[in-house]
């Protein structure tokens, strides 16, 4: 009896939570579909969910009037690029706030946060100009330098709270057997520390191939990443939804699958710490 | 334990990423502020002088700008209720037991890995748009007249797109919180005789008050600064109906470079991010044992 009632409820559950899943999902789903569609198809009235003529040739045309490889490829190398820069400077902070805490330690990292909260408007004009003047602009080292910029603070704080949950002791221990810093930052530190590494670089790489206010406003034909790249379809010419869609999925696809893998990490780094 | 040796150390390996920020930080903000007291056109070169406070007077009396901040205003606390409401919503519906508790946890977190242009654009042109799109084919099924969402209602239209976007964002951190109640409590409640909504109210939605704290902090400072989306729908309007102040700043120094007053806005959007910026702060750094 009682079983009965709870199998009756779960299976209700279970339908309410998928059809609201598939709603959430569907633009996604749709976006996906319609890649494979005809221009004709991609706007028929009534559109068919399933039963048109799947075709391949959307994605071979996005590539030939547009070298969408090369933006792929900037996207590839702004995301990965600024994220290992960052790195880079992030774990030796990382390291000495999570092991070597001083008095200021604290008021360091808060204030690391604190520039992350600066909106981008309010230096959008300084940056743009130094780029004019540098010829940073609309190239990919500039993108990578300002990238890595904007998540410095994230890459911090992520990898300071998955240091500290490193036994300090072991670093110690290395310390007294008279191993450097280089040593033990990279000998002792480092293999440890690879899971939360791992997990920053993943919700960071994420991060970069998703921003879209200085991709935008920093590039144009040559280093234009996904986002702006994308952003160009806005004014089209003619019949052009099923392009769109081929170019958006294979944009959309290799970040999505990356970001169901960083579900547990995306949390930790979003909140800083304040959700556990 | 710490050595002045270790504490040397300490101070080499964290100076580059201070360095990198302070100069992130301090530079374009201090030109920000210096171009916001200049008449500053990049049209017109060679004829920068000082002006004093003239670009904010002319920045915070332009109606555009009242009508920037009612829709920054709209927008962040539009996007902020919805996604919260239906965060809770979601967060309590997954964690229930059902079948396929997973797959329908990817499906509800998918958007928030779709880029900015990307959504936009999809929405726009695949589901908003009255001739082609589907909402309209659907209409027509109905026997109704399609509706234009971004003519006719544009900034609720894009409130619905940024509120697509972060909904998986607030639905994550509130679950991620929800996991976290003592089940007993609620049983023993159960037991005590209170009912669902009772449990609701007094239990469940106080132990998630911090969580959606941190939620509608964190997604106010993000908020403030939505702009892809605007940029690919609408370009701020029509007028200025979707404008809101970071698209105001741009379009003022990148679109009519006009530096002076362009800066100007932008302090004022940093002043405005600020008065936020300081209860996140607050709510972090008390969770912060150090």
């Amino acid at each position: 009896m009682a079983r009965a009632a709870t199998n009756r409820r779960k299976l209700g559950l279970t339908l309410l939570a998928w059809s609201i899943g598939i709603v959430i999902f569907f633009p996604i789903l749709w976006t996906a579909l319609t890649s494979f569609k005809t221009e004709a198809e991609a706007v028929a009235s009534p559109p068919s969910f399933l039963a048109f003529h799947w075709t391949l040739e959307n994605y071979t045309e996005v590539q030939q009037r547009s070298d969408y490889f090369l933006h792929f490829m900037n996207s590839v190398i702004v995301s990965l690029g600024s994220t290992l820069a960052g790195l880079l400077v992030a774990v030796p902070a990382a390291w000495s706030m999570a092991f070597v805490p001083g008095r200021r330690t604290r008021d360091v990292l808060m204030w690391m946060l604190s520039t992350k909260m600066l909106p981008p408007v309010g230096v959008l004009i300084p940056i743009y100009l130094l780029f004019r003047d540098t010829g940073l602009l609309d190239t990919r080292v500039g993108l990578v330098i300002v990238l890595t910029l904007i998540n410095l603070p994230i890459i911090v704080w992520m990898l300071f709270t998955y240091f500290r949950e490193i036994p300090g002791e072991i670093l110690e221990a290395a310390r007294m057997d008279g191993a450097g810093l280089k040593a033990e930052i990279l000998y002792v530190l480092l293999p440890m520390a690879v899971p939360g590494i791992a997990s920053t670089l993943l919700l960071n790489v994420i991060l970069a191939w998703n921003e879209a206010f200085w991709t935008l406003n920093l590039s144009a034909s040559q280093a234009a990443p996904l986002t702006a790249f994308i952003a160009s379809y806005s004014s089209p010419e003619g019949l052009f939804y099923a392009k769109l869609s081929a170019a958006s999925t294979m944009a959309v696809a290799p970040i999505l699958v990356l970001g169901w893998f960083s579900q547990k990490q995306l949390v930790r780094g979003l909140t800083f710490g304040a959700v556990k | 334990m710490a050595t002045a040796h270790s504490r040397a150390a300490a101070r080499l390996t964290m100076s580059p990423a201070v360095l990198l920020l302070l100069c992130w930080m301090l530079i374009p903000l201090v030109m920000t502020l210096y171009f916001s007291f200049l008449r500053y056109n990049l049209l017109m070169p060679g004829t920068e002088e000082w002006i004093g406070v003239l670009n904010y007077q002319y920045f915070l009396t332009d109606p555009a700008f009242f009508a920037a901040l009612a829709n920054t205003l709209a927008l962040v606390g539009g996007v902020l209720v919805l996604t919260i409401a239906g965060g809770i919503g979601l967060a309590l519906l997954l964690d229930q037991p059902f079948w396929g508790q997973g797959i329908v946890r990817l499906l509800v977190i998918a958007p928030f890995f779709v880029m900015p242009t990307v959504s936009a654009l999809v929405w726009k042109n695949m589901l908003m748009n009255p001739v082609n799109g589907l909402f309209a084919a659907i209409a027509k099924g109905l026997g109704l007249q399609p509706f234009d969402f971004l003519a006719e209602a544009p900034l609720s239209s894009i409130i619905l797109i940024v509120t697509w976007q972060w909904l998986p964002f607030a639905t994550l951190i509130l679950l991620t919180a929800l996991q976290s109640l003592d089940r007993e409590r609620l049983e023993a409640a159960e037991m005590d005789g209170a009912g669902a909504l009772d449990r609701f109210i007094h239990i469940i939605l106080p132990h998630l008050a911090r969580a959606m704290t941190v939620v509608t902090l964190i997604q106010t400072i993000f908020l403030l600064s939505v702009f892809a989306e605007i940029l690919v729908t609408t370009n701020g309007g029509p007028g200025t109906a979707t404008t809101n102040i970071t698209y105001l700043v741009y379009a003022q120094s990148l679109l009519q470079f006009d530096v002076g007053g362009g800066s100007a806005g932008g302090i004022v959007a940093v002043v405005l991010a600020n008065i936020v910026a300081v209860f996140l702060m607050r709510m972090i750094g008390r969770n912060l044992d150090i």
